[in-house]
């Protein structure tokens, strides 16, 4: 115990500090500012102010899913609460680690309808992993330490800490944080040993393996990644990531046959529909990756490797579950592969591969860069070719684009690739940038975002000036929501309701109204010349990039639609007579 | 390749147990986590059972197929303040008992034959007018089902029923982790 009774907003800083934070995304409030002013009298502790509440959530997702450590936002009570809604519903649907202290009314006043009072523990009870409102000084510290260990531990995600202002202003004592025993939460980390040896059985048996990593793989470190690539080539199995996944096993190597799910590629969903077993390490079955559920991957033997014990069994019914952390359990799988001397059969394998690349050589993400305009395909993959000798760190919005940087960016390393999966949140890439730039001010970090999730938190343009953050923003410009008019395309015959905006903003003037630099490209012979400025010019960048209107995300597995199911290309399109199908909704 | 068994798709109820952290909210987050991903509640009961350590039991009868239960237990399990979770209906034996207090007015013939059957019942008379009696009954939720149905006719004005509380049988106490 600490001999100095501390106030409240000085526990809440050193609680920060010897939880090893080093930066806080936040903004004032009137219950706030008492924690603002011992902000104010140290340095220890960089605070960064959006320009939104939003902003801050998704800049502090930005910072953790590329550093693997927990973001940290503080708010005011009231509108500030509510609005970091939608960034920890964010946060809880892709896991991210996130501790976001609120503000409130004093408690003398909570429940009475106060001036900037929101029921902010309620509010958020379904969007959080866990959330607190602290009543007694005497428990700040704990709670404080505690939320941390809460965000970080089983399966991450966001914590809120509720702060009435007399507690921020009260004092009481500081707990460090090694004093505090977190005994009624302990996820289970370690794999079970007898459901390892049984997976690693029907794997070494299997004709047709694949393995299929997601987001856990990247959450459980930088080591269980490179145990999964040593497992995959130990193996000689084809490997598939999912959307947030991307990084999990390296992009260019062989045995990589893409992105799973609606829009990946051909190789891995038909991988996937016929492999006879299926190793899950870190992903959830989700409805984007299975399509039609009783079709899917019918002729297998599945294999789930979770944190979360919920996630077994949730959507896809398997054969053998092991709860534990994906580089633990990885660890103890390579170990036992390698022990008990498995091999997969070498003439099955060779089979397998044979027909893989037979999948592979229809090339399903190949598209023409005529003369005439901009393909958006072709200035993401550009980009990525353009910064290849360079370690990138990429985050994207929602909507086509998002999916051509899935498709035609390829990575390496984890932690590089940041996006809304799960929520689908227009307006995350901007500020997930921010976060990331914060995180690592001297790598290259490029937003890739389209003229209308860009729209939707714009004003983080003036953080990102205020603070000189090199950030590199490529604007795909089509006038378009371009997904949902891909959506009313094929399935309500070309009716674009409300996703047309016939005038845009010139995103030039708007880049240099916040004073940075603005570029334009409207003609594909620019595209190379206009990224290669956008990537060398000093500070932060917009390239406002206009592309073909009416291009379609293809290889495209039609909700409500199996695998083999899958639409190749606009050939495809016309045969598969998609208006007149059942179950397509966007949802 | 997975079971068309049939049981896989037929709803079942269960009564589970759980052991929680008597804190603000807890209850709100366990029937928010049934709400919100859509499972039934059919009965649930709560108060607090041990003051020093600050723990309540929650008893929920819930239905659903055995995928949804599975689902059920492993979501109140990821919840923070929930110590630990017990299926009893799947875990064996348990005892289960709801108490309710049943109203019926009534005079004459009626009134004498809801005695008489509160008698059969076991049911004890804990409030008493000229014209209307307040029964206790205890029991399992079949019996005291039963006998409200059987007071329908003889005047029932009013019923408040606890909702089932339910422990395992034998000596074992429900594991705190």
């Amino acid at each position: 115990m600490s001999s100095q009774p501390m106030s409240g907003a000085e526990i809440i800083l050193t609680a920060l500090k010897d939880q090893g934070v080093d930066v806080v995304f936040g903004y004032p409030g009137g219950v706030t500012l008492p924690i603002y002013d011992e902000i104010y009298k140290q340095n220890a502790l960089r605070h960064i102010l959006p320009r939104h509440e939003q902003g801050a959530m998704h800049a502090a997702e930005g910072y953790a899913r590329s550093t693997g450590r927990p973001g940290v936002v503080l708010v005011t009570s009231g509108p500030g609460a509510t609005n970091t809604v939608t960034g920890l519903t964010d946060a809880m649907m892709d896991s991210i680690p996130l501790v976001c202290l609120c503000g409130q009314v004093p408690t003398a006043l909570i429940g009475n309808d106060a001036f900037q009072e929101a029921d902010t523990t309620g509010i958020t009870r379904h969007c959080t992993k866990h959330n607190y409102l602290v009543k007694d000084v005497g428990d700040l510290a704990r709670v404080l330490h505690e939320a941390f260990y809460v965000a970080t531990h089983g399966r991450p995600g966001p914590v809120v800490v509720d702060l009435p202002k007399d507690v921020i202003t009260g004092f009481g004592a500081y707990m460090a944080p090694g004093k505090v025993h977190m005994k009624r939460y302990s996820p289970r980390t370690k794999g079970d040993k007898a459901g390892i040896e049984e997976a690693l059985k029907i794997l070494s048996k299997a004709r047709k393996p694949l393995f299929y990593a997601g987001g856990g793989v990247i959450n459980a470190g930088p080591e269980a990644t490179q145990r999964l690539t040593e497992l995959v080539r130990e193996t000689g199995a084809p490997c598939t990531l999912t959307l947030m996944g991307l990084g999990a096993y390296p992009a260019t190597d062989r045995q990589y046959v893409g992105m799973c799910g609606m829009h990946g590629t051909y190789e891995a969903n038909m991988a996937m529909h016929d492999c006879d077993v299926m190793v899950n390490i870190g992903a959830r079955f989700d409805d984007r990756v299975t399509g039609r559920l009783d079709a899917f991957a019918p002729n297998s033997r599945k294999i789930h490797v979770d944190i979360d014990p919920s996630s077994i069994n949730k959507n896809v019914m398997v054969d053998v579950a092991i709860v534990g952390d994906a580089g633990l359990v990885l660890e103890d799988m390579l170990a036992i592969w390698k022990s008990r001397q498995y091999k997969l059969s070498d003439k099955a394998l060779k089979d397998w591969w044979k027909q893989i690349d037979g999948w592979r050589s229809k090339r399903c993400l190949d598209y023409e860069q005529g003369d005439d305009g901009i393909k958006p395909q072709h200035a993401i993959q550009r980009v990525y070719e353009l910064t290849r000798d360079r370690d990138v760190y990429v985050t994207t919005d929602v909507g086509q684009h998002q999916m051509w940087a899935a498709q035609y960016m390829l990575f390496d390393r984890p932690n590089r690739w940041m996006t809304s999966g799960g929520l689908g949140t227009m307006g995350y890439g901007l500020p997930a940038a921010m976060g990331a730039q914060i995180a690592h001010p001297d790598k290259l970090v490029v937003c890739v975002t389209s003229e209308m999730s860009f729209q939707m938190n714009l004003q983080e343009l003036a953080t990102i000036r205020e603070h000189n953050l090199p950030v590199k923003i490529l604007l795909c410009n089509n006038a378009f929501m371009g997904m949902v008019r891909q959506w009313q395309e094929l399935f309500y015959e070309n009716r674009y309701s409300q996703s047309f905006m016939e005038r845009q903003p010139d995103f030039v003037s708007v880049a240099e109204a916040f004073g940075m630099t603005g570029l334009r490209a409207d003609a594909p012979s620019e595209v190379d010349d206009a990224i290669r400025r956008m990537i060398e010019t000093d500070g932060p960048v917009l390239l406002d990039m206009h592309v073909v209107k009416e291009e379609n995300v293809f290889p495209m597995i039609p909700a409500g639609a199996a695998h083999n199911e899958m639409i190749l290309g606009p050939a495809d399109e016309e045969e598969a007579d998609l208006a007149g199908g059942n179950g397509m909704v966007l949802a | 390749m997975h079971s068309t068994n049939y049981r896989a798709h037929a709803v079942e109820f269960h009564t589970m147990s759980i052991l929680v952290d008597n804190e603000a909210g807890v209850l709100a987050r366990v029937i928010g986590l049934f709400s919100g991903r859509g499972y039934n509640i059919e009965s649930l009961t709560v108060a607090e059972i041990d003051a020093e350590e600050k723990l309540s039991k929650i008893t929920i009868v819930t239905s659903g197929t055995r995928q949804v239960l599975d689902q059920i237990k492993a979501q109140l399990d990821r919840l923070v303040p929930v110590r630990s979770v017990s299926d009893l209906t799947e875990n064996g034996d348990s005892v289960e008992r709801e108490l309710a207090l049943v109203k019926v007015a009534g005079s004459g013939d009626k009134r004498v034959e809801a005695l008489r059957i509160a008698d059969i019942f076991r049911a004890r008379a804990v409030d008493s007018t000229q014209d209307s009696f307040v029964f206790e009954i205890v029991g399992k939720t079949s019996k005291v089902d039963a006998f409200i149905r059987l007071m329908q006719p003889l005047g029932l004005v009013d019923v408040s029923r606890t909702g089932v509380a339910a422990i395992a049988r034998g000596a074992e106490a429900m594991p705190c982790n």
